[in-house]
């Protein structure tokens, strides 16, 4: 039995990962119904964030390195939330209202995501930087010229591609220099080290041992949903946030600056996959596919939960994480060790990581069938054009 | 030149079907066939999400059940794959000494041949109809198809004792007719079975798609609602759209399965199935003719790509994403049948400019000779 | 008096606990021209949402022909004889007008009916009489999306005859429309009265006056009063509704 609750808790602190993230991915669809294929590459991004932060740390050693983890969570949100503003601002607004094709292009940001971080030297970053930069020099320079005349957007095609061939040539050639040639993280898993003081067991409660990695997970999950319903209930930029969703048109007449609304929901929704990837680095190794792993989970909280809905959110993404381990592990088996042959039998059939992921999308397909609309669902006109 | 239009679908069907195996080496020619079998997909993808405006993020599930199945029927047939019970070798690295129920129609030629579309057929209309009937659709659709995906890749992934699991079931080493699938002369060969299944499935999907059945799709596309107050059901519309799809991705997950050498459950995987849908949109979607360039310009630019720079290979297909999405929505058949090469020209002042209106005046039929001349 | 052919009773309609409708009673005997009006918010959308079946009741009954149309589903309601135009003009913006017209007028509506058989002969004729009357024939072969506004109107409302229904629900059918515009789509409505029943939601009075017919008032998920619309425009309750409170 005690088994049993230690696997809850696993659980639970999975399910607090996918609660933060799937919050993240939830306002942001909620605002702008647009679903954030790179959205798992942020959990990533989070995720070596942390770890840069944890080298940095590493050598000054003591009391010191012992703090780098919360440094480390407020530098992943922001810096997951800048990328996150930055994506919004060059290519989401593009594509106002047309999801799909949304869908495609942040899932085209997902893969340069996962082999940037794969392969990403110093050379390389040179190379980026200065292709940006020239391009943007090359543009300023000419569009003051022939802004005006018809071929301008595809002269402006072409000088970008000119500056990133620049770029490439900087970067072939600096690759040639050994130290800037060497990969920063590598194809391989990175191993983040938890600061002591989370490590180990934080007392007992009727006998079960508390680790202190997942009840921090969980406490963190739970500040940052408190803090998040703080923010969209008291803050004026919360209240701006919930009057877009709500109805952006008459939002944008009462003048509401819905464009700045929109980057700052896309940034925090972001941040709020980077904090829930620094999470993920305490629960094991995390390489460049990490996103990967979790994306489809964190949409299957949405379905379950329904859109715009923070309590659906909590309580589907609680739900996915204690199935999936508690399945998962087996630990059904050991806490009833007198089930018949033939419910043995398919217990045993679903208790691998895999297989149990088989079983919760069979289970939420299956409740889609009664509830179609999640487990709260909107009402209303707005619901249907 | 109106000749010209009516003769060049068959020029190069004849140009890839005898040329091509002459001029292309070996290994080209395996890649081409490649690139055929999955241009099949491409169709299947376009009379989904090109016509009925639903984004499938799941159709590999199709993809791989054609090619397990195909596979299937090859390890079964094959001696040299045979362990000591007669049964796949495989088998016994995880000590299974029966042979999986599932396995057994597959001994069979005839009911494989049936198997390889019915299955996906009887998935696709499953799974659609579960989703249709709830109206689930835009980004839901997406999402959920993707999810579905993920069932099923991690059931073949972890099912070693049933489909050797993450490995998949390899078949350039089996045998059919005698020859080993791998050799260069069995590959000429379904080489041109893909050749002529292709244009088969560009009729099927023209069939579909022309007509008054197309027109519901596009209906369905551009305003769902209003069909259904205008007296359509529309779930059946879409399933059967979904059923079709499924059996096109089924027949070329085979034609791929048995030329690229091996299927696993790589082919299920999220990134492999979302592949396939940038492979329309490059093409251009709502015309048949797209996906088909699509698929084999993409695929032999990730050849090329993946030769020289192989790390590059994501940056570019990331890249292509945006571009295509942001730049380029109607794909390069739509680029250039919307006029879009006659605007770069004119924007450099090469061409006259073209006139606002250009189709009002011309598009003056009259009326009582009927829709047959719309069609070109 | 004969039977109605469409019976509202004691409709109640809540979001999420705001009432968009209360204990709405309407009837509509055949061959009926009927308007109604009323402020935004009055629930007039709301209202053709529960005949045609996209919103249902908490309570209460529609009846069509005797049989309850509650828990039908949208294209079985339209099939047996209700059809809607939405407010705005929504028709299949990618395909011909022609095309757009066929759909609707085709009645044979199953997937195998249109993979396997040309459109009848009737209802192609039907299809051609309507692009006459509507002005859309020399725009057979253009795009919908391509159309004006008006013609949008006109191709929609064109759609919905096309349906040959019995019932005809029309929602705000000349919604930016120009005068003239408006006046020919009042004649239409007429003509169409006696055959079919007509139910009209509109803003634009003049149109109303134009159709005269009894007007229906409705106001808060109620009807406030029924009559000829010079009854109505001076009942003091309309006027308040319109107007706001009177300064006593």
């Amino acid at each position: 039995m005690e088994l049993f609750f230690s696997q809850i808790l696993d659980g639970l602190s999975i399910g607090s990962v996918l609660l933060v993230s799937a919050t993240g991915l939830a306002i942001v669809f909620g605002l702008m119904g647009v679903i954030n294929l790179a959205h798992g590459e942020f959990m990533m991004l989070g995720a070596y964030v942390t770890f840069v932060v944890q080298s940095i740390f590493k050598p000054m050693g003591g009391v010191l390195f012992e703090l780098y983890f919360p440094i480390a969570l407020v530098a992943s949100f922001l810096v997951t939330a800048l990328v996150g503003v930055l994506l919004e601002k060059t290519l989401i607004r593009q594509l106002y209202g047309r999801p799909l094709e949304t869908l495609l292009a942040t899932w085209g940001v997902s893969l340069i995501l996962v082999q940037l971080v794969r392969s990403v030297t110093t050379a390389m970053m040179l190379g980026i930087v200065s292709a940006v930069l020239l391009g943007l020099l090359a543009l300023r320079f000419v569009a003051a010229k022939v802004a005006d005349r018809p071929f301008f957007p595809y002269l402006r095609g072409v000088l970008w591609a000119a500056a990133l061939a620049i770029g490439l040539a900087i970067n072939a050639a600096l690759a040639n220099i050994r130290p800037l040639a060497n990969a920063w993280f590598g194809p391989r898993n990175i191993d983040v080290t938890a600061p002591r003081w989370l490590q180990g067991s934080w007392g007992k409660i009727a006998g079960i041992e508390l680790p202190g990695i997942r009840i921090f997970i969980i406490l963190l999950s739970a500040v940052l949903l408190l803090s998040m319903l703080w923010f969209l209930r008291q803050s004026v930029w919360g209240l701006r946030m919930r009057a877009v969703t709500q109805n952006r048109q008459m939002s944008n007449c009462l003048g509401i600056p819905t464009d700045r609304v929109d980057s700052i929901t896309f940034g925090i929704g972001s941040g709020l996959a980077g904090v829930a990837g620094a999470g993920i680095t305490l629960l094991g190794s995390v390489g460049p596919n990490l996103g990967a792993s979790y994306i489809v989970s964190c949409f299957m909280v949405i379905v379950l939960g329904g859109v715009g809905n923070l309590t659906g959110t909590v309580i589907a993404s609680l739900l996915l994480g204690i199935l999936q381990s508690v399945i998962g592990s087996g630990s059904i088996l050991i806490a009833f060790p007198n089930l018949p042959a033939s419910v043995k039998g398919v217990v045993e059939f679903f208790a691998t990581t895999s297989m149990s992921l088989v079983l919760v999308f069979i289970f939420i397909i299956a409740f889609l069938q009664f509830r179609p609309n999640g487990m709260f669902p909107q009402k209303g006109r707005s619901v249907e054009a | 030149m109106k000749l010209f239009r009516r003769l060049l679908p068959w020029i190069l069907l004849a140009f890839a079907f005898f040329i091509l195996p002459v001029i292309l080496d070996d290994f080209r020619l395996n890649l081409f066939g490649r690139y055929f079998s999955l241009a099949i997909t491409a169709l299947a993808i376009d009379l989904i999400w090109g016509y009925t405006g639903l984004l499938s993020l799941g159709q590999g599930i199709f993809f791989s059940l054609g090619g397990y199945a195909a596979a299937m029927y090859l390890m079964l047939n094959t001696k040299s794959e045979a362990g000591g019970n007669g049964i796949p070798k495989f088998f016994e690295n995880y000590g299974v000494d029966q042979l999986p129920f599932f396995w057994q129609p597959f001994w069979s030629p005839i009911s494989t041949l049936i198997l390889i579309w019915l299955i996906p057929a009887v998935v696709a209309g499953l799974v659609g109809y579960l989703i249709f009937r709830n109206r689930i659709k835009g980004v839901y659709f997406s999402i959920i198809t993707q999810a579905a995906l993920m069932v099923f890749y991690h059931f073949f992934n972890g099912q070693q004792k049933l489909i050797n699991g993450t490995n998949g079931l390899k078949t350039s080493t089996t045998e059919l007719f005698g020859m080993l699938v791998g050799s260069a002369d069995m590959q000429g060969w379904l080489y041109r079975l893909t050749v002529l299944l292709l244009p088969l499935a560009f009729l099927v999907c023209r069939y579909f798609t022309s007509g008054r059945f197309g027109d519901a799709l596009i209906a369905i596309r551009d305003d769902e609602t209003r069909l259904r107050f205008t007296g359509y059901n529309t779930v059946p519309f879409k399933t059967i759209v979904f059923i079709v799809a499924g059996i096109l991705c089924g027949i070329s997950g085979a034609l791929y399965t048995v030329q690229s050498g091996i299927v696993s459950p790589q082919y299920m995987s999220i990134a492999m199935s979302i592949e396939m849908v940038i492979w329309v949109a490059v093409g251009g979607r709502g015309s048949l003719v797209g996906p088909i360039i699509g698929a084999v310009l993409v695929n032999y630019l990730r050849s090329l790509v993946s030769e020289a720079l192989p790390e590059m290979w994501l940056f570019v297909q990331g890249a292509l994403f945006i571009f295509v999405v942001v730049l380029m929505p109607d794909g390069i058949y739509g680029w250039f049948t919307k006029g879009g090469f006659s605007k770069l020209l004119a924007a450099f002042g090469i061409a006259p400019k073209t006139p606002i209106y250009p189709r009002l005046d011309r598009e003056v039929v009259p009326v009582s000779e009927g829709r047959a001349i719309s069609k070109d | 008096m004969t039977t109605p052919l469409l019976e509202i009773n004691d409709v109640s309609v809540s979001f999420d606990g705001f009432f968009a409708l209360t204990d709405l009673s309407l009837s509509l005997y055949p061959g009926e021209l009927r308007s109604v009006i009323g402020p935004n918010g009055a629930g007039k959308t709301t209202f053709l949402d529960v005949i045609t079946g996209k919103v249902k009741p908490l309570k209460g009954t529609v009846k069509y022909l005797g049989d309850s149309l509650v828990g039908l589903s949208e294209h079985q309601i339209s099939r047996r004889g209700i059809g809607r135009k939405f407010q705005t003009p929504r028709v299949f913006e990618n395909l011909d007008v022609i095309r757009n017209l066929e759909l609707a007028a085709s009645p044979a509506k199953g997937p195998f009916a249109l993979l396997s058989q040309a459109i009848p002969p009737s209802a192609r004729d039907n299809v051609h009489r309507l692009l006459d009357y509507v002005g859309l024939a020399p725009y057979a072969r253009v795009q919908a999306g391509s159309l004006s506004h008006g013609q949008k109107q006109w191709l929609a409302i064109a759609m919905l005859v096309a349906q040959s229904p019995q019932v005809l629900l029309l929602d705000e059918p000349v919604a930016g429309l120009t005068d003239e515009e408006t006046v020919r789509t009042a004649e239409l409505i007429k003509s169409l009265a006696g055959d079919h029943t007509v139910l009209v939601i509109e803003h634009d009075m003049e149109f109303i006056r134009d159709l005269n017919a009894p007007v229906t008032v409705l106001h808060q998920g109620r009807v406030l009063t029924e009559g000829s619309l010079d009854d109505v425009q001076k009942d003091p309750r309309v006027i308040e509704v319109y107007l706001g409170q009177s300064q006593d």
